[in-house]
C-alpha cells in the first residue's frame, strides 16, 4: 500500500472540503454576476437589445390634397416608390450602392453624393431615390436576395392637376435640402423627407404635411432587414389636411391660356369684397410635376439659369414701377390734403409737356390734353396735370403720404417669398441710397408712378380693390380657412368717401370713349380701371392695367391687375385684364363665354358692338 | 444490492446522469444557436454533428469504464509521450479553424479534425497523478516541486506556442490542482505562483515595490532555504522586469482582449464587441429568458461564436437567470461529485487523477462562463458538455469514464 500521511483519509477530507468550498464560492460569485446582469440590470440590457435589433422607419403621412374654391382638384397624390438603405457600416452601404447602380442608373458622382449624405447622418436611413419608376422597382424586387438591406416603400408622388397653369401659386414639393435640414424651423424633418418648396405647398406645409408615423423593422448585426416587427409601438401617420383655395381653377386656366410662354409678366384677380385671390398667374411658367421626385441636376441648373426666370413668381415678387396706375394715389393725396378741387383744372394746360426749371417734362401724349379736371386727367392719364399736382403736394408730403399708404410694405398674402414694394420714406432715403438729395422735380416723377417706386401686381390689385370699396382691404388670401390676418396687416388708405368716389369716376372714364383703355370696354359689365406704362431702363416699357368689373350699377365683383414686361402699352394690357374679368363674371352670372369680348376685339373681328354707342 | 451493483458498474450514477443531461441540453442549445434569421449553414447543422460526437463519446465512456485503473497508471507515460509528440506535430502541421484561423490547434487525420491539446490535458493529469501519487511525503520545498512543474511545463509551452493561452491556463490549473491534492502547503503554492503576481503587479511601480517587500518578509518567515528564497525573489524581480517587454511582444489582438476586459467600451465595435453583445444577450434574457430558439441577439447574429465559446450567452438569453442558475448548479454538482470521488478513493494515483479532472473542468467552467458575463477576459476555451466541439466532448467523456471507473472500483471494495 502506497498510502501515506499525504493521502490519509482525514487529509483527503480536509482538502475535499476546501475544494468544495472554492467551487461553491466561485460558482456562487458567478451566480451573483448573472443575477446582477440578468435581473438587476435587465431593463437596461433589454432596451439595448431592442435598440440593437429594431430600426425605426418613418411612415410617411399622405399629403393633404388641394382643391379650388369649388372643390375641383388642384393637387393630389399618385402612387410612387422610394428606395432607401438602412443604417449600416459605410463599406456595406457603398457596396450596396454599387450593386444598385445599374438598376437605378446611378453614376459615380451620384454615389459620392449619397455617401457624403450618409457620412453626415450615419444613423438615419439613406434615401437613394424618392421616385423610382415601377419597372425598376420590380427589377430590384426580382433580385431581392441580392439587396437585403434595401428598403422599398410606397411613397405617394405629388401630382398637380393644373400643371404649369398654377405652378407659382400652388408651388411644388421636393426632398428637403441640406440647408432646410439645418434650419430649426424644420427640426423634426429628416433627410429624404418631402417638403413644400414654394407657393401654397410651402406656406401651408404644416397643415398639408400631416405627421409622419413610425414602424419598426428587425435587422441583424449587418443591418439586413430580417422582418417586420408588428408589436412595437407603431405610430400611424396622421394624414395632412386638405386645403381649399380661394382660386377658381377655370379662371386660372383661362389666364394661363391668354399669356404665351414667350411673354413675361403677371396677372392677379381678386374679389374686392373679401380680398380672396381668384387667379394668380406668373408667366412664363413651368410644370411643377417635372420637379416632383427625382430631378436631374442638369434640369435644375437649366431652370435656375433660365434668363426668363421661370421660377420667379412675378405676381408677388416681380417689382415694377407702377406707372400711371399710381396716379390714383397722387390724385387722392391731393384731394385729401385739400390742395385740389377735383372739378378744377391745373394752372397750366397740357401742351404735350411742361417746363420746370431748366428741364422740359413731356406728357406721354405729344399733342397734349389741354385743360383737364382730375377725372379727365385720370381718363387720359395726363402727365402734365399730375406734374403740377405733384409739385403742389411737394416731395416731402408725397413721400410721407405714400409711405403711410403702405407702398413700402408687402400685402401679407398667404404665400411665401412675397416682396414688399419700394417707396422712399423721406428725402434722406435718397441720400442713403444714391448719395444725392432729390430736387423738387423728383416729385414730378413720383407723381406719375415713376422714380423710386416699385410695386407688385398683387399690391396694385389690393390697392385698387380698396379704392373700389371703403378704402380698407384685408391681406389677399389664396387659401380658405387659413390663419386670420393680423389687423395691422390690413391696408387702410384712410380716405374719405368723397375722394374714393372721385377716383372711381376717373377710373370709369378710362374705359369710356377717348379714355386710354376705351378698347377694352365690355358688353355686359361696368369695366373701369387705369392703364400704366412704366419706364424700363433696361429695354422697352412695361405695360400695366388694373381694372374693376361688376354688373352694371353694382359694386365691382372682381379686380384684375396685369403687368406685362417690355413692349406692351397699358392699353394693350387692358385687353388681357378685361378678358380675364369678363370670363370670370360671365361664368358667375351664367352668360355664355365668348372669345370675342372687348370692344377692340369686336372691331378687329368685324363684330358689331351696338352696346358701345360711340364710334 | 441493486444500487451497489449499478455503482460498481458505472461508478457514480448521479455524476453520469448530470453529465448526460448537460450534454443533451448542450445539443439542444447548439440547435438553438443555429437558428438564425439569416441562416448560416455552418452553424445550422452543428447540433447534428454534436449529437454524433455525443454518441461516439458515450461509446468511448463505455469502453473506458471497462479499463482497470491500473492500466491508466501503466499507460500514463506512453500516453504523455504520445500527447507531447502530437502537440509537436500540431505545431508543425496544425491548422486553424473558423475565427481561430491564425492558430495551429487542430490536427487533421483524414476527415477528422482533433485538438491534441484536449487529450494532452488528460495525459498530463495521468502522469501528474502517477508522480504525485507515488510520493510518500507532500512536497515541502520549492525544489521538491520540479517534477510536476516540468511535466506540466512541456505541454504548456507547446500550447502557448500555438498560441492558445486559454488552454495553457488550463494546464496551469491542472498543476495547481495536483499540487493542492498532493498536500503541498499553501505557502509553497504561493511561492510557486508568486512570479505571476509579480508579473501582474509590475505595471504599477509602488504596488510592485510593496509586493516585493512583503514577499521578502514572507520568505524569511517561511524559513525557506536561502538559495530557494533567492530564486523566488529573483524570479519575481525578473517577472517584474520583463512584464513591459513581454506586454510589447503580445499580438495586438491579445493586448486588445486584455484591455477590453478591463473596459469593453474602449472598442465597442472591435475587441469589445464580443463582451458587450454577450452581456446584452445575457442581460436582456431577464429572469425567465426569451424562450428556446427565440433569443434575438443570437437570431440576429449579434452574438459571436454563439455555438462554441459563447453558448452560455445563448443559454442566458433564452432561458434567463433561472436557466443560468440551474446550469451553474448542475456544474457545481458535477464538480462536487468529482471531489467526492477523489475524497473517497483510497488509491493516491486514482484520487490525483480525479482531482486533476476536477481542476481542468472547474477552470473551463469558471473561465468560460465568467467570460460571457464579462468577469473573465476572453480566452476562447470551451464550456464542457455544452460548447460545440467534437474532440473536447470526446476528451471530456474519456476523462469522465476514468473518474467513473475509479468510482466503480472503489464501490467494489465495499
Amino acid at each position: 500500500m502506497r498510502n501515506s500521511q499525504t493521502f490519509h483519509m482525514h487529509a483527503r477530507r480536509r482538502r475535499a472540503q476546501i475544494a468544495t468550498g472554492v467551487v461553491w464560492l466561485l460558482l456562487g460569485g458567478l451566480v451573483f454576476a448573472f443575477f446582477h446582469t440578468q435581473v438587476r440590470r435587465n431593463p437596461a440590457y433589454a432596451m439595448q437589445s431592442d435598440r440593437n435589433r429594431l430600426r425605426p422607419l418613418t411612415l410617411l403621412a399622405p399629403r393633404g390634397t388641394i382643391v379650388d374654391r369649388e372643390g375641383r382638384l388642384v393637387a393630389d397624390n399618385v402612387p410612387g416608390y422610394a428606395l432607401s438603405l438602412l443604417p449600416a457600416p459605410r463599406d456595406s452601404i457603398r457596396s450596396t450602392l454599387g450593386r444598385l447602380a445599374p438598376y437605378l442608373e446611378l453614376d459615380g458622382g451620384d454615389i459620392e453624393v449619397l455617401m457624403e449624405r450618409q457620412r453626415r447622418r450615419p444613423q438615419q436611413q439613406l434615401v437613394v431615390s424618392n421616385d423610382v419608376p415601377f419597372a425598376r422597382i420590380s427589377a430590384i424586387e426580382e433580385r431581392r436576395p441580392m439587396f437585403p438591406e434595401v428598403l422599398i416603400e410606397m411613397r405617394p408622388k405629388r401630382n398637380y392637376a393644373l400643371g404649369a397653369a398654377a405652378a407659382h401659386l400652388v408651388g411644388y414639393v421636393g426632398e428637403i435640402s441640406d440647408r432646410e435640414l439645418a434650419d430649426t424651423a424644420w427640426a423634426e424633418y429628416r433627410a429624404g423627407q418631402i417638403i413644400g418648396k414654394t407657393g401654397v405647398e410651402r406656406q401651408y406645409e404644416d397643415r398639408l404635411a400631416g405627421e409622419p408615423g413610425v414602424r419598426y423593422v428587425e435587422v441583424d448585426a449587418l443591418g439586413r432587414i430580417v422582418g417586420q416587427f408588428p408589436g412595437h409601438e407603431r405610430v400611424d401617420p396622421v394624414p395632412g389636411d386638405s386645403l381649399r383655395l380661394t382660386v377658381d381653377v377655370e379662371l386660372q386656366r383661362w389666364v394661363a391660356g391668354l399669356l404665351a410662354d414667350t411673354v413675361r409678366g403677371a396677372v392677379v384677380a381678386l374679389e374686392p369684397a373679401t380680398g380672396e385671390v381668384l387667379a394668380l398667374y406668373s408667366t412664363p411658367s413651368f410644370d411643377p410635376n417635372d420637379l416632383v421626385g427625382a430631378v436631374r441636376p442638369e434640369r435644375w441648373a437649366a431652370l435656375r439659369q433660365d434668363t426668363a426666370k421661370r421660377l420667379l413668381n412675378r405676381a408677388i415678387a416681380g417689382l415694377y414701377p407702377p406707372g400711371s396706375t399710381w396716379k390714383l394715389a397722387t390724385a387722392a393725396i391731393g384731394m385729401e390734403l385739400g390742395i385740389i378741387d377735383p372739378r378744377q383744372n391745373m394752372p397750366l394746360a397740357c401742351r404735350g409737356g411742361m417746363q420746370y426749371g431748366n428741364r422740359y417734362f413731356r406728357c406721354w401724349e405729344p399733342a397734349g390734353h389741354g385743360h383737364v379736371d382730375m377725372a379727365d386727367a385720370i381718363k387720359h392719364s395726363c402727365d402734365v396735370y399730375f406734374y403740377q399736382l405733384g409739385l403742389q403736394i411737394g416731395l416731402e408730403r408725397l413721400l410721407r403720404e405714400g409711405t403711410r399708404l403702405g407702398f413700402d410694405e408687402p400685402t401679407h398674402v398667404d404665400l411665401p417669398a412675397e416682396r414688399a414694394g419700394h417707396f422712399p420714406p423721406d428725402t434722406e432715403w435718397y441720400e442713403r441710397r444714391f448719395g444725392w438729395s432729390p430736387t423738387e422735380s423728383e416729385v414730378m416723377s413720383l407723381a406719375i408712378g415713376q422714380g423710386a417706386n416699385d410695386q407688385t401686381a398683387l399690391k396694385m390689385a389690393q390697392f385698387f380693390a380698396a379704392v373700389a370699396g371703403d378704402g380698407r382691404m384685408p391681406p389677399p388670401r389664396v387659401v380658405r380657412g387659413g390663419p386670420e390676418p393680423d389687423p395691422s396687416e390690413w391696408l387702410d388708405l384712410g380716405w374719405g368717401e368723397e375722394t374714393l368716389r372721385w377716383l372711381r369716376e376717373g377710373l370709369d372714364r378710362v374705359t369710356e370713349q377717348g379714355g386710354t383703355a376705351a378698347g377694352s370696354a365690355l358688353e355686359h359689365w361696368d369695366w373701369s380701371g387705369k392703364t400704366g406704362t412704366s419706364q424700363n431702363p433696361h429695354g422697352e416699357d412695361h405695360g400695366w392695367f388694373v381694372g374693376l368689373a361688376g354688373p352694371p350699377g353694382s359694386p365691382p365683383e372682381v379686380v384684375v391687375s396685369a403687368i406685362i414686361e417690355e413692349g406692351e402699352h397699358g392699353s394693350d394690357v387692358a385687353q388681357i385684364a378685361a378678358k380675364v374679368a369678363d370670363y370670370y363674371l360671365r361664368r358667375q352670372h351664367g352668360i355664355p363665354v365668348d372669345t370675342i369680348q372687348t370692344l377692340r376685339e369686336h372691331w378687329l373681328n368685324g363684330v358689331p358692338a351696338p352696346w358701345a354707342d360711340w364710334d | 444490492m441493486r444500487v451497489g451493483r449499478f455503482r460498481s458498474l458505472v461508478g457514480d450514477p448521479p455524476l453520469l446522469a448530470l453529465v448526460l443531461t448537460l450534454s443533451l441540453f448542450g445539443v439542444a442549445m447548439i440547435y438553438s444557436a443555429g437558428q438564425l434569421d439569416v441562416p448560416d449553414p455552418a452553424t445550422a447543422g452543428a447540433w447534428r454533428r454534436q449529437l454524433v460526437w455525443l454518441g461516439l463519446s458515450v461509446v468511448a465512456l463505455a469502453v473506458v469504464l471497462r479499463i482497470e485503473v491500473k492500466w491508466f497508471e501503466w499507460a500514463a507515460v506512453p500516453f504523455y509521450i504520445a500527447a507531447v509528440a502530437a502537440l509537436v506535430l500540431t505545431l508543425a502541421f496544425g491548422t486553424g479553424a473558423g475565427t481561430a484561423a491564425g492558430v495551429r490547434s487542430w490536427l487533421e487525420v483524414g476527415p477528422i479534425r482533433v485538438q491534441p491539446a484536449q487529450f494532452a490535458n488528460l495525459a498530463t493529469i495521468l502522469l501528474l497523478g502517477r508522480v504525485m501519487g507515488g510520493r510518500r511525503e507532500p512536497p515541502q520545498t520549492v525544489s521538491a516541486l520540479w517534477k510536476p512543474v516540468v511535466i506540466v511545463a512541456i505541454p504548456l509551452v507547446l500550447v502557448v506556442l500555438q498560441p492558445d493561452l486559454g488552454t495553457a491556463m488550463v494546464f496551469g490549473a491542472i498543476l495547481l490542482a495536483a499540487l493542492f491534492w498532493g498536500g503541498t502547503p499553501p505557502g509553497l503554492l504561493f511561492l510557486l505562483l508568486s512570479p505571476i503576481f509579480g508579473l501582474l503587479l509590475a505595471f504599477q511601480v509602488w504596488l510592485f515595490s510593496a509586493y516585493m517587500v512583503g514577499l521578502v518578509i514572507f520568505l524569511w518567515l517561511y524559513r525557506v532555504y536561502l538559495w530557494e528564497g533567492t530564486l523566488v525573489a529573483a524570479a519575481n524581480l525578473a517577472a517584474g522586469t520583463i512584464a513591459l517587454p513581454l506586454w510589447n511582444t503580445l499580438a495586438p489582438y491579445q493586448k486588445a482582449r486584455l484591455l477590453v476586459f478591463l473596459d469593453p467600451g474602449l472598442d465597442p465595435r472591435g475587441a469589445g464587441w464580443n463582451v458587450i453583445q454577450s452581456r446584452v444577450a445575457i442581460g436582456s434574457g431577464g429572469l425567465f429568458g426569451k424562450g428556446f430558439t427565440e433569443g434575438t441577439q443570437k437570431r440576429l447574429a449579434f452574438l459571436p461564436e454563439q455555438h462554441t465559446d459563447f453558448i452560455f450567452s445563448v443559454i442566458g438569453e433564452e432561458t434567463g437567470f433561472l436557466g443560468t442558475t440551474l446550469v451553474l448548479v448542475a456544474f457545481g454538482l458535477v464538480l462536487w461529485r468529482l471531489v467526492r470521488i477523489a475524497e473517497r478513493v483510497a488509491d493516491p494515483f486514482a484520487g490525483m487523477v480525479v482531482f486533476g479532472i476536477f481542476g481542468a473542468w472547474f477552470t473551463h467552467i469558471v473561465v468560460n462562463v465568467g467570460m460571457t458575463v464579462g468577469v473573465m477576459p476572453i480566452t476562447g476555451i470551451p464550456l464542457p458538455f455544452l460548447s460545440y466541439g467534437g474532440s473536447f466532448l470526446l476528451a471530456s467523456f474519456v476523462a469522465l469514464g476514468m473518474a467513473q471507473r475509479i468510482a466503480a472500483e472503489q464501490a467494489r471494495m465495499y
